[in-house]
C-alpha cells in the first residue's frame, strides 16, 4: 500500500470523533510500534564500537529513534549491530548470538570490515565480512562510519520494518521456526560446516 | 633520541665468553648465547639496574636462516635502554630459554612469540597460544608461512582489474573464502576443541583446604560480556564469589597487523596504526613516526614539533575522560559520568576532524612532519577549550566523582598492585605510576620537544583502583598545561622537513621508537631491510603488557571487582589483540 493510501484509508470519520477516533490498518500500527522501540543489542567489537556509543551518549542522542535501551543479553534484543572487524576467532560467539536472538530481528553491518573485511580483509584471522555466515539487512560504509551515518543505516532498519506486513513475512507464518545458523567450528582453520561437501569436491 | 646504544653498558667486557656486540650495519645492543641468557639477564637487571623489561619479541631472518629474539630493557630511574637479542637456528620449532624467572612481565609476550612465530620458551609457567586458537596450523608471522588470501609478497599489489575483469581473492580460493587447511585435513574425523587447554591452565592453582569444603565453580566472562570493553575474554575459577583463578582470554580482535604491516609499504601502515589503540590514534601515530623517521635519520620541522605534541596531549586528555567515564561505568554508576567525560571528549574529536578530516582515525602524522597545517581557526579553538573550559570541566567532574561514596569504597584498597610487582610485571603508564613509579617515558627519556615543556609527571603512591582514577585526572591537568604551553609558542614555518612522498627510502637497519601514550608505552619495533616495506613491524602494546598484572591482581578479588579492576588498567582491544 502506499504511503498515501494509508494516511487516507477512505472511511468517513464524523468531525466531532476526530479527535478520538482514527482508522489505520493493523500491519501499520504494529510496524510503527517496532519500529520505534528496536532495541540493539550491546556488544562493540572494534573501533566502530567507539563511534556507536558515541552515538548513544548525549550528542548524538540514539533514545530520538527509541532505540536507547541496548540489551546486554541476544535474547531481548532485535538489532544485532555488528561494529567492527569479524575475526575466525570470535564469528562462532556471533553466531551463537544471531541464534539465540528472537524473531523478527535484524543486523546491521558496521563499517567495512564487518561489511567485507574493510582493510584487514587480507588477514589470516578475518572472515570478510559477517553476511558470510549471518544475513545482514543494512550495510553501513565508512572506517568507521560517522554517528550520523550510523543514524542513517538505523533509519533504513526503521524503513524495512515499516515495509513488512505480517501475512506474508516469515516468521508469523504457520510453522514457522527460528533459523538456525550452523555454529562454525575452529579447527586447523575456521570450519564452517555448510562446506563439507567442499571438501569432497572442492572448486578448482 | 631514545634507541639503546651499546656505549651505555659494556656487557661484552662482563661476560666476554657469551655476549657479543652487534656487528650489522644499523643495528645495536648485545648478541647473547641462548643457554646463558638467564645469567646476563639477572646481572643487568640486578647489577646493571636494568629492571624493566619493556618489549620481547622475535624476528623471522627467513635468507639467514635464523630466529631471533628481541628484548629491550630500560631502567625505572630514566635514561636510554638496552636491547639485546638471542640467535637460534631456523627449525620447524625453535627452542629458547623462558625470561619468565627474572622478568615476569615476558610472560604474555613471550606467548605471543610462541603463537605467531613459533619459538618455544623452555621454563614458561604456561605457554599455551594467546592469539590465535589452540589447534590452529602454523605459526603466521614467519616468512614463509602464506594466508588463504595471499596474493604478492609485496604492496602495491599488481592490478587487480585487467582487462576490465575484476580478480578477487575469494574467487581464488577453494573455499571461496579465507580459508586453508592442511593436506588431508577430514572435518569429519577432526577434533575442535580449542578450549581444552585454556581449563587445563586454569585449573593449576593451590587450594587452602580451610574451613568450609565447597565446590569451585568456572565462569566465562566475555568475549561480548559487556564489562569487559570489547572483546576480552577472562575465565575465572570462583570459591563463592572470590577469584581462585583467573586466565586472560584474546584474540577476539586479532586482525593481524604485523602481518599485514609487514606488507604494506612504509607510509601505508600510517592509517593501520589509527586502529591500533582506536581512542588514541593520534599517539600511535607518533610512536610509529618515531621508529621510522630513526630509521632515515631524520627530523622533523619546529612547528610540526609542536603540532604534534599538541595532539597527543590533546589524545590524552580525550583517552583518560572516556577512561574515567568507562571506570565509574564498570562500578555501577551506568552511563551518566561517562556523558560529562563524553561531552568533553566530542569537543577535542571536533578539533580532530578539522584538523586530519576525520575524528577518530586521524592518519596525520607523516615521516618528517605532519600530513597538514593546521586550519586557520583550529589554533583559537584550542585555546579557547584549553585556557577556559577544561581546567574548569575537568575540576567539576573530579568534585562529582572523587569524594563520591560508592568510588571510595569500591575502590580505594582494591586491586592493589605494589610498586615492586608493577615493575616485574612490566605495567606501564597509569598502571605503574599510580603505583608509586614516577616513570614517564616524557620525562625519563624525552623524546620529540617534550623537554621545552614544564610538567609534573603524575604519581599516586597506593596502587589501587581509587589512586588509578585519580591519577589520570592530574595527568589531565598536566596535559593541559603542556598544550597551553605549546599553542603559545606554536612557532610559524614549514609543515613537514621532506619532500611528502608515497614510497619513502629507509635504510637497512633497526629502530625502536616509543612514546608515553595515555596507556602506557607504546612502541614500535621495526627491522628494515632496505626495500619499501619492514622487514618485521612489531607494535609493544600497552593494553596487551599491563594485562600481564591482571591476573595476580584479581586472585582473591570478589568477581564483582574484577569487573572494575580491568576497568582501572583501561585497555583497548584493538591494541591488546592488534
Amino acid at each position: 500500500m502506499e504511503e498515501q493510501d494509508l494516511n487516507s484509508p477512505g472511511y468517513e470519520i464524523p468531525a466531532e470523533m476526530q479527535s478520538a477516533v482514527a482508522v489505520t490498518s493493523l500491519d501499520r500500527i504494529y510496524n510503527w510500534g517496532r519500529r520505534a522501540s528496536v532495541w540493539p543489542m550491546m556488544f562493540g567489537l572494534a573501533c566502530c564500537a567507539i563511534e556507536m556509543i558515541c552515538t548513544a551518549a548525549s550528542r548524538f542522542d540514539l533514545s530520538r529513534f527509541g532505540m536507547e535501551i541496548m540489551r546486554p543479553s541476544p535474547r531481548q534484543s532485535d538489532l544485532m549491530i555488528v561494529s567492527g572487524t569479524v575475526t575466525k576467532k570470535m564469528i562462532p560467539t556471533i553466531v551463537r548470538l544471531y541464534n539465540q536472538m528472537p524473531e523478527p530481528k535484524y543486523v546491521l553491518a558496521m563499517g567495512a570490515c564487518a561489511s567485507g573485511g574493510g582493510p584487514f580483509k587480507e588477514g589470516y584471522n578475518v572472515v570478510s565480512g559477517v553476511d558470510k555466515f549471518v544475513p545482514v539487512d543494512v550495510y553501513v560504509p565508512g572506517c568507521p562510519p560517522t554517528p550520523q551515518a550510523l543514524l542513517f543505516g538505523l533509519m533504513k532498519i526503521q524503513e524495512k520494518i515499516t515495509g513488512q506486513r505480517w501475512k506474508d513475512t516469515r516468521w508469523y507464518q504457520k510453522g514457522a521456526d527460528q533459523v538456525s545458523i550452523p555454529v562454525p567450528l575452529l579447527g586447523p582453520d575456521l570450519f564452517d560446516p555448510r562446506k563439507i561437501p567442499l571438501f569432497k569436491n572442492p572448486k578448482a | 633520541m631514545t634507541n639503546p646504544t651499546p656505549e651505555a653498558v659494556n656487557l661484552a667486557e662482563r661476560f666476554p665468553a657469551f655476549v657479543s656486540a652487534e656487528s650489522r650495519p644499523g643495528y645495536r645492543g648485545w648478541i647473547i648465547e641462548p643457554a646463558h641468557l638467564l645469567e646476563v639477564a639477572t646481572a643487568l637487571r640486578d647489577e646493571f639496574g636494568f629492571d624493566y623489561l619493556s618489549s620481547v619479541t622475535g624476528v623471522d631472518y627467513l635468507p639467514d636462516n635464523k630466529m631471533e629474539v628481541v628484548y629491550h630493557a630500560f631502567k625505572t630511574s630514566g635514561g636510554p635502554g638496552l636491547e639485546f637479542k638471542i640467535q637460534m637456528a631456523r627449525q620447524d620449532i625453535v627452542e629458547a630459554p623462558s625470561l619468565v624467572p627474572v622478568y615476569p612481565g615476558a610472560e604474555l609476550q613471550e606467548r605471543e612469540a610462541w603463537d605467531l612465530l613459533g619459538i618455544k620458551f623452555t621454563g614458561h609457567p604456561d605457554l599455551r597460544r594467546i592469539l590465535m586458537w589452540e589447534g590452529f596450523a602454523g605459526h603466521p608471522l614467519r616468512k614463509d608461512w602464506k594466508e588463504p588470501y595471499f596474493e604478492e609478497d609485496i604492496k602495491p599489489f599488481k592490478n587487480r582489474w585487467p582487462d576490465g575483469h575484476i580478480i578477487q581473492a575469494e574467487n581464488k580460493n577453494p573455499f571461496g573464502d579465507n580459508l586453508a587447511y592442511p593436506e588431508g585435513f577430514d572435518p569429519e574425523q577432526a577434533k575442535f576443541n580449542p578450549e581444552e587447554a585454556l581449563y587445563d591452565a586454569l585449573r593449576k592453582y593451590q587450594v587452602n583446604e580451610v574451613g568450609l569444603n565447597t565446590e569451585h565453580i568456572l565462569v566465562n566472562m566475555g568475549p561480548h560480556h559487556p564489562s569487559t570493553h570489547g572483546v576480552f575474554r577472562m575465565a575465572v575459577i570462583l570459591d563463592g564469589e572470590t577469584v581462585v583463578s583467573l586466565k586472560p582470554v584474546m584474540g577476539y580482535l586479532h586482525r593481524n597487523h604485523e602481518k599485514i604491516g609487514e606488507r604494506n609499504t612504509y607510509l601505508m601502515n600510517m592509517p593501520y596504526t589509527d586502529r591500533l589503540d582506536y581512542l588514541a590514534s593520534m599517539s600511535n601515530n607518533f610512536a610509529y613516526a618515531l621508529a621510522v623517521e630513526k630509521l632515515m635519520n631524520i627530523q622533523p620541522t619546529e612547528r610540526a614539533e609542536y603540532i604534534r605534541v599538541i595532539m597527543a596531549e590533546m589524545t590524552r586528555v580525550a583517552n583518560h575522560l572516556w577512561a574515567i567515564g568507562f571506570l565509574l561505568n564498570d562500578l555501577g554508576a551506568y552511563f551518566t559520568p561517562m556523558l560529562y567525560g563524553q561531552e568533553e571528549r566530542e569537543l577535542i574529536l571536533d578539533i580532530f576532524e578539522a584538523v586530519s578530516g576525520s575524528r577518530m582515525m586521524c592518519n596525520y602524522f607523516r615521516f618528517g612532519g605532519v600530513a597538514r597545517d593546521l586550519p586557520d581557526d583550529a589554533a583559537r579553538k584550542i585555546q579557547e577549550l584549553f585556557f577556559e573550559r577544561f581546567p574548569r570541566r575537568v575540576d567539576e567532574i573530579e568534585r562529582l566523582l572523587s569524594e563520591n561514596e560508592i568510588i571510595r569504597t569500591r575502590g580505594i584498597g582494591q586491586g592493589v598492585l605494589s610498586g615492586e610487582d608493577a615493575i616485574r610485571y612490566s605495567a606501564a603508564g597509569p598502571l605503574l605510576r599510580a603505583s608509586g613509579i614516577p616513570y614517564d617515558i616524557r620525562r625519563a627519556d624525552p623524546y620529540s620537544i617534550y623537554d621545552r615543556f614544564e610538567f609534573d609527571v603524575a604519581v599516586r603512591q597506593n596502587g589501587d583502583i581509587y589512586d588509578r582514577m585519580m591519577l589520570r585526572f592530574e595527568e589531565v591537568r598536566q596535559s593541559i598545561r603542556i598544550v597551553q604551553q605549546a599553542i603559545k609558542q606554536l612557532p610559524k614555518g614549514p609543515i613537514t622537513a621532506v619532500k611528502p612522498q608515497y614510497t619513502v627510502r629507509v635504510p637497512p637497519g633497526e629502530a625502536y621508537g616509543r612514546v608515553e601514550g595515555p596507556k602506557g608505552e607504546l612502541g614500535f619495533y621495526i627491522v628494515s631491510n632496505g626495500k619499501a616495506n619492514p622487514w618485521r613491524y612489531h607494535v609493544r602494546a600497552p593494553s596487551f603488557i599491563n594485562l600481564t598484572a591482571f591476573e595476580p591482581m584479581s586472585i582473591g578479588q570478589k568477581i564483582a571487582d574484577v569487573v572494575a579492576i580491568l576497568g582501572s588498567i583501561d585497555i583497548v582491544l584493538g591494541e591488546v589483540d592488534r
